[in-house]
């Protein structure tokens, strides 16, 4: 097999077994003996439980156990934490209320569980869950921003008084008002974000096994971190120490952030496994119910204002957001509105004044936590929506207004922390200008109207940050834990190579692109290299996959672990060359001595470093290097996204004529995989511009829980996507790699929106974009028009 | 899904037999709205009598004036079908667009009808075309088939057996998508038929189920144009309203997709 | 418990099972064929789609029943042996999965779609026919090119054939 190192589009290693139904996920794992879990849920908002009767459950046929959270609580399984520590402006900690596994006491959403039943097959299992009878008591519930910061309204936590869990701040909040005060243009608009549900279309999965004799459990499960599972399940949650649990994620069908989490069911059913004498337990959710349990995202309302002054160059940038947390705080939840979002408010540009303040309420709505972008999505729609309005408002082009005040030199430090290392926003937006042939669009334009289309164009230039994080720095601000990575390289006596990685691959391609850099390295055919990961026997400990994290932390830590094998292989090769170390060169798969034609093949180097025959004085024997990496700073990926629609008047239709992609990742190792990655983020923040919401009714009722409600994107919503990069290595890191995972749905539902507002003439339209309230935007367009 | 008994039977007698005989069994179709309804347990017949495998259900013929579908023909045969795409291209179209591929395969227009989901379009196209139901005991004009959601005048142990076309002079069917879902959202089957009256049928969109738009079809039968439209409108009361279009919009979209229809009718 | 047999994927097959068993229970958990997914509970996502005598549907939206006597491909049967079929070759060169969940499904789909439309299948056909197919990670961009380069490379091997 050929080498294919970094910038190759290398074909998917992985992609075998996946084309062949060979993949191996959660839910195709069955133990002997396995018995099934089937929770009992909450059909109301919010409600107390009076009482549980199990004995109807118990008489069906095959069931083994029902078994409830005061039971758990008494076997002392902890409650469910979030790992990020927010401030108040008034230097109090966050409000978070408990959160039991299985509700004890109150159930504060629709799907929350009360009890687990478990029993020998999976129809008996729901049979069972079915005839439990929950004695409730109805409470009223609070299912939006609004109602839970009404007055009067009911309360979800004692610890939380008024729903708050926090209100927090950054910047200047004076200068800021100082300056918009004074300027000569502010654009004020009130902006939402459409509650949304990752769905990844595998859905979560738990196969637990406790062993009685050795007193080990293991877990299989849909994780994106199998390592932070298997901490969190022993620090917190009490369910073992991390020696006594081996947690696995095996393939795992895709995550999006909802895979991060260690949710209730997979606690709940290694304690149950323990509870029924070890019996293995296994769960897999349903996609209603994925529905009501994943955690949620977005959902923020907000009023932003953006000043400037007379040469139409941003002063200032105030935002004051609400952000719905849903029911419990989740493990990352009190982050993402804060420190990932409020930190992107400078966007692209040069804006010397900055204050944010974001309220974090409860509601009785299913956790709120990251989802492909987290916190950048929201921060890039307040920025481009209120650089585009300002646009139309101040008569002038909506590209040149950026560029006019695009940030020009690097570093920049920004207002609002984050110190931006590298980037040409400029020549981006000038790639995303040609690529979507911006100066031709009036004519494009022209061409719809005649056949009663109504076309328009919208801009995004959209920056985030990636490669969570420098654990020094995040510790600073609130996180619970550091985000490194580790990797560990096994180099075998034959010369082939094991790279274990606490990254985790759930549809990204790690097998392939982490091969990559290391055939790269080294010369070496990339089908002699293994990636082993998502599994704590294995590997000794890793972050896990999140954040655009696994190539700029996760491939650096392989990086890094790479240069000691180098080191040691290159110290071996000069003892048994007789040449000096610095004159040894590995590549082709070899290693020479430069200049001259001595060289050993690099297995023959491998094979001495193991029979140690002839190794350098004191050196000892093998070839295996780890390696911790600890970011120095985010990596801050950028690019313009232009998106052009055409709306059907007569029906409010959106039609995506054209989207432009001009991203800039800095180094890239595969281009195949990362043009994957924006096609699917791009198609998801469509799917948020466009069509998907998670709705409640009044009474907590979630109205939406399958895809006959919940409009997920399909093929023929969307157009083939034009996607160009530009490469400006991120200082930060060995690789000079950026990211690029979130990029899409970070940067595409802001140009979405900014088009199809452009086309039909009213800026006031609220995602999702359906055709209905197209079509309302337009009947207010032409009644505005009749009254004049 | 709750446990339930299958059966398969051979004949028409047997299957209306095999009913007759269970505590509360239910006709299976293609199965592509009744499973996934007793799935989520919504449903749970005793028994399932399984009417595909009926030789009497089978088949579609066309002999010139009258096009003739069997109840347990899938929506792709009808789709591919020749005499149907001769006869009545609109009826071909229509059920080339129900569902996606792999329910076009399994659903059946015999059970799309028994069923009259308001969404679903074959009604649409039964009431719109004016055809008649055969059953296994009698044939019903589709004026007094249909009898608002999810009811039809169809007994207990009645069987779908045919529904018959006449050939209209011209016809199409319009639709707006459930963006979610892909039933309709609201569906406009528009005909003039061999007698020159005209027929608008509207699925998706009234709150009672499928219905005919009777001031439309005064207007076109005045003048077959979608301009002929421009005066009429439909009832925003008479419609359904939920998280995906409101009764407005769907008032509003009924005259939009008969527009669209009587255009493409030509 | 019934027992119920078909061919699956040239085999025969035979298993007792009740009566409400689903065609992609059957196939999973029976058979213990697990290219077969389960991605949602009301019939969309289309990741269970295997062919039933030569047609594409929807093994979650089937009693196991229905398909008695039936002939039932799988993923697990497209390739003979170690050489792929064009379509699985497809998505692998164009990079049409990411995650692989929805995979089967759509592989699935798409030879059927290309047994119906044959080899010159466009891209407006393409998208159209995935209707009952939902994939989370690839925005569809990759699998529409899959399928195209698929459809050709179908089309070559028949006409080789004939």
């Amino acid at each position: 097999m050929a080498v294919e190192g970094i910038g190759a589009r290398s074909v998917r290693k992985e992609d075998k077994r996946f084309i062949t139904g060979r993949g191996r996920y959660t839910d195709d794992i069955n133990l002997p003996g396995q018995l099934y879990a089937n929770f009992v849920r909450s059909p109301h908002a919010h409600a107390r439980v009076n009482g549980i009767d199990k004995a109807p459950a118990m008489a069906v046929d095959g069931v083994v156990a029902v078994l409830d959270g005061k039971e758990l609580q008494a076997d002392g399984i902890g409650n469910i934490i979030c790992g990020w520590m927010i401030h108040s402006k008034d230097g109090s900690p966050m409000n978070m209320g408990q959160w039991v596994p299985m509700a004890p006491e109150t159930a504060r959403f629709v799907g929350e569980a009360v009890a687990v039943v478990i029993a020998r097959t999976k129809e008996a299992a729901r049979d069972g869950a079915e005839a439990v009878v929950v004695d409730w008591e109805v409470l009223e519930a609070a299912a939006s921003i609004g109602a839970a910061l009404a007055d009067g309204a009911p309360q979800l936590h004692p610890e939380a008084p008024g729903n708050i869990i926090y209100d927090w701040e950054i910047g200047d909040s004076a200068a800021t008002d100082a300056a918009i005060a004074s300027a000569a243009h502010v654009t004020k608009m009130d902006l939402e974000q459409n509650r949304l549900v990752p769905n990844p279309m595998e859905t979560r999965c738990a196969v637990a096994s406790y062993d009685p004799m050795e007193e080990h459990y293991t877990l299989y499960s849909t994780s994106q971190n199998p390592h932070v599972a298997r901490l969190v399940l022993s620090a917190f949650y009490q369910v073992a120490p991390e020696h006594k649990l081996r947690v696995i994620a095996p393939d795992v069908g895709g995550g999006f952030g909802s895979k991060i989490y260690i949710y209730p069911e997979e606690i709940v059913c290694l304690w149950a496994s323990m509870k029924i004498g070890g019996k293995p337990v296994k769960w897999t959710s349903e996609r209603t119910e994925a529905f009501l349990t994943d955690a949620h995202a977005r959902d923020h309302v907000t009023t932003a204002e953006m000043a400037f002054d007379a040469d139409n160059k941003i002063t200032a940038v105030r935002v004051s957001t609400d952000a719905n947390l849903g029911a419990y705080m989740s493990l990352f939840s009190s982050s993402v509105p804060t420190y990932l979002y409020a930190t992107l408010l400078s966007g692209q540009y040069q804006i010397p004044n900055i204050y944010a303040e974001v309220k974090a309420v409860y509601s009785n709505t299913v956790p709120v936590d990251a989802y492909r972008g987290a916190g950048r999505p929201e921060a890039t729609f307040v920025m481009e929506r209120l650089v585009e309005t300002a646009a139309r408002e101040l008569g002038v082009d909506p590209a040149e207004l950026r560029r006019k005040n695009f940030i020009q030199e690097f570093p920049y430090q920004t207002p609002v922390i984050m110190c931006y290392d590298a980037g040409d926003f400029e020549s981006v937006l000038d790639k995303g200008l040609e690529a979507a042939d911006y100066k031709n669009f009036p004519a494009r334009k022209a061409e719809s109207a005649a056949r009663g289309k109504l076309r328009g164009i919208g801009f995004s230039c959209y920056i985030e940050a990636c490669g969570i994080a420098p654990s020094a720095a995040v510790g600073s601000l609130g996180a619970g834990v550091g985000l490194w990575e580790s990797a560990e390289i096994r180099v075998n006596p034959v010369g082939t190579i094991e790279v274990l990685t606490g990254s985790h691959s759930h549809g990204q391609g790690h097998e392939t692109v982490f091969s990559q850099v290391v055939a790269d390295r080294f010369g070496l055919p990339n089908d002699s290299i293994q990636i082993v990961h998502g599994d704590t026997d294995k590997v000794q400990f890793g972050m896990g996959t999140y954040g655009s994290r696994s190539a700029a932390v996760g491939l650096s830590a392989i990086a890094k672990a790479l240069d000691k094998v180098e080191a040691k292989a290159k110290k071996i090769a000069s003892h048994l060359l007789e040449a000096d170390e610095g004159d040894i060169v590995i590549e082709d798969g070899e290693v020479k001595v430069s200049g001259t034609d001595k060289k050993l093949g690099w297995h023959e180097v491998c094979l001495g470093a193991y029979t140690a025959h002839n190794l350098p004085e004191g050196m000892e024997p093998g070839l295996k290097e780890g390696a911790f990496y600890d970011p120095t700073n985010f990596t801050f990926p950028s690019g313009t996204y232009i998106c052009e629609v055409e709306v059907d008047p007569d029906t409010g239709v959106v039609d995506i004529i054209q989207f432009v992609a001009s991203d800039d990742f800095g180094q890239i190792i595969n281009p195949m995989i990362v043009e994957g990655q924006v096609h699917g983020g791009v198609a998801q923040g469509v799917g948020q511009a466009l069509m998907e919401a998670c709705i409640y009714d009044e009474a907590g009722q979630i109205k939406t829980a399958s895809y006959m409600d919940y409009c997920m994107p399909r093929a023929d919503d969307l157009p083939l996507f034009k996607i160009s990069h530009s490469t400006t290595p991120s200082p930060s890191n060995p690789l000079g790699v950026k990211g690029c995972g979130e990029a899409g749905a970070i940067g595409s539902p802001p140009a979405v929106i900014n088009a199809i507002t452009d086309a039909i003439g009213n800026n006031n339209l609220t995602m999702p974009a359906t055709p209905e309230k197209v079509w309302a935007a337009l009947q207010d367009v032409s009644m505005k028009q009749a009254a004049e | 899904m709750y446990e339930t008994k299958y059966h398969k039977p051979s004949s028409l007698d047997a299957a209306a037999g095999a009913l007759a005989s269970a505590d509360d069994a239910k006709f299976l179709g293609g199965g592509q709205t009744l499973i996934p309804t007793m799935k989520q347990r919504l449903a749970a017949p005793s028994d399932l009598i399984d009417v595909t495998g009926l030789a009497e259900l089978k088949g579609i013929s066309f002999d010139g004036t009258t096009l003739t579908i069997g109840a347990a023909t899938t929506h792709a045969e009808v789709a591919a079908s020749a005499d149907v795409k001769t006869a009545i291209p609109s009826l071909a179209s229509l059920a080339g667009g129900i569902g996606d591929p792999q329910v076009r395969h399994m659903g059946t227009l015999g059970g799309s009808v028994a069923n009259n989901d308001p969404a679903a379009d074959y009604p649409s196209a039964v009431l719109g075309l004016s055809a008649t139901v055969n059953t296994n005991k009698r044939s019903v004009p589709a004026d007094e088939f249909f009898d608002g959601m999810f009811a039809t005048s169809l007994e207990e142990d009645e069987i779908i057996v045919s529904i018959s076309f006449p050939k209209p002079k011209r016809s199409a069917y319009a639709k707006f998508d459930n963006p979610a879902s892909r039933y309709a959202l609201v569906g406009v089957f528009v005909a003039e038929l061999a007698d020159g009256s005209v027929r608008v049928s509207v699925t998706g969109a009234g709150s009672d189920g499928v219905y005919r738009e009777g001031a439309m079809e005064s207007a076109l039968s005045a003048n077959f144009a979608a301009d002929a439209l421009s005066g009429a409108s439909a009832d925003p009361d008479a419609m359904m309203s939920d998280i995906h279009g409101s009764a407005a919009y769907r008032a509003h979209l009924v005259k939009v997709m008969a527009g669209r229809a009587v255009a493409a009718a030509g | 418990m019934t027992t119920v047999s078909m061919t699956v994927n040239g085999e025969a097959r035979s298993a007792d099972v009740e009566d409400r068993t689903l065609l992609s229970t059957y196939i999973r958990e029976a058979l213990q064929l697990t290219g077969t997914h389960v991605g949602c509970d009301t019939s969309q996502c289309g990741a269970c789609v295997v062919h039933v005598d030569g047609k594409a549907v929807k093994a979650c939206t089937m009693l196991a029943v229905q398909a008695e006597g039936a002939a039932v491909t799988t993923i697990e049967g497209l390739a003979e042996g170690a050489n792929l079929h064009p379509m699985q070759a497809a998505f692998r060169e164009n990079h049409g999965l990411q995650c692989g969940f929805c995979t089967p499904g759509m592989i699935m789909t798409a030879v059927d779609m290309v047994n119906r439309h044959g080899r010159a299948i466009g891209e407006e056909t393409i998208r159209e026919e995935l209707e009952g197919n939902i994939c989370r990670c690839t925005g569809y961009h990759n699998i529409v090119k899959s399928i195209a380069a698929g459809a050709e490379q179908m089309g070559g091997q028949r006409e080789a054939a004939e």
